[in-house]
């Protein structure tokens, strides 16, 4: 009962994050509204993360096989991205690289700089 | 084989199932960050579909259940966000100005290199999530019109590639803290980037898990503003 109860709260939180796209529609996936309101329900404490902890870990753990279809979607626009093939691939391996840098970069620049006291990391 | 899809609820399920199981496998076979499961999954499918003659919209069809459940498991995402919202608050700016300045780049530089190579609009918009987590990213690209398959294919390929790289990017660049590789690694790789932070430390996962959920709503919210650009 309890995975049945979790499930029906987590597809509650799902379809209140689908109405408040009805209503506010702004160009945010459903999901978003939903993960949003999830998470102030949590932080707020009006609802205990016991009420979603399994079944959501599950979901969370399994994600990777539901973007399956979607990959796999590749076959019906292969048409469409071959002859794409370079700039996608060039955007797609360039832009990794740069942002890993920036953000990394960034990250431990202050992580070293704003707050010494913090700095006792290093062994 | 594409009568016998058409008329059964299960086989595209059982087959993308399958599939992923024998990426599993592989990559505990063989250790190698190229045999990513997913992106096994994606290619023995569409090899026996191919194979089969099975149209997509046919598979599709008996693999809809799949893809329902991703927007319940993107709602749990919020999970991993609040447990670590402490670690969050510790590190505050460092963690927000670093996941911030990954975000701009990320959008900024997709908007010049398609500028430079003549993307259409279309084209553009379908890169602009590239670095955020397939969940949230197949979103941005629908809702702003982008080829979804392709801006699914081109997220799962900057996850492996940065799971793949990580460590030699993390030397060239220096970046030895681990809360900074973390950081680095949920905002330009999400969660497939994330899996590899995990197995450098708990703090690392911890910092990526979090940075693919505040990098994916950063992302949600300015691609509107950068999709108008071009």
């Amino acid at each position: 009962m309890k995975y049945l109860k979790q499930l029906l709260i987590i597809l509650g939180i799902s379809f209140l994050g689908e109405l408040l796209k009805y209503f506010l529609p702004l160009p945010i996936p459903a999901s978003i509204y939903g993960m949003v309101i999830l998470f102030a329900l949590l932080l707020s404490g009006a609802l205990p993360l016991s009420a979603v902890r399994e079944t959501g870990n599950l979901l969370v753990a399994v994600m990777p096989v539901m973007f399956i279809p979607a990959g796999v979607g590749l076959m019906a626009s292969w048409d469409i991205l071959r002859p794409l093939l370079l700039p996608v691939g060039v955007i797609t391996v360039a832009v990794l690289v740069i942002v890993m840098a920036v953000s990394g970069l960034t990250a431990q620049h202050i992580l070293l700089h704003s707050s010494p006291k913090e700095g006792a990391r290093h062994e | 084989m594409n009568e016998l899809f058409l008329s059964s609820m299960y086989a595209g399920t059982v087959l993308s199932l399958a599939a992923y199981m024998v990426g599993v496998w592989l990559k505990k076979q063989f250790r190698s960050p190229l045999l990513n499961p997913l992106l096994v999954a994606i290619l023995i499918t569409i090899a026996v579909l191919l194979a089969g003659r099975v149209n997509y919209e046919v598979y599709d069809a008996s693999a809809k259940t799949l893809s329902w459940f991703l927007t319940p498991a993107t709602v749990c995402l919020a999970i991993p966000l609040y447990e670590n919202f402490r670690l969050l608050l510790k590190h505050l700016q460092a963690v927000l100005l670093g996941i911030v300045s990954g975000v701009f780049t990320s959008l900024v530089s997709v908007l010049a290199l398609s500028a430079v190579m003549h993307l259409s609009h279309q084209e553009y918009v379908t890169m602009l999530p590239k670095s955020i987590t397939t969940a949230i990213g197949m979103g941005v690209s629908q809702e702003l019109g982008g080829h979804v398959t392709i801006t699914v294919a081109t997220i799962v390929i900057t996850g492996v590639l940065g799971n793949m790289l990580a460590e030699p990017l993390f030397r060239l660049f220096r970046i030895t803290e681990p809360i900074a590789k973390g950081v680095a690694l949920g905002t330009a790789a999400h969660a497939i980037g994330t899996a590899k932070a995990m197995e450098l430390g708990e703090v690392e996962g911890a910092m990526g898990s979090l940075s693919i959920a505040v990098a994916g709503i950063l992302t949600v919210c300015l691609s509107p503003v950068f999709a108008a650009i071009l």
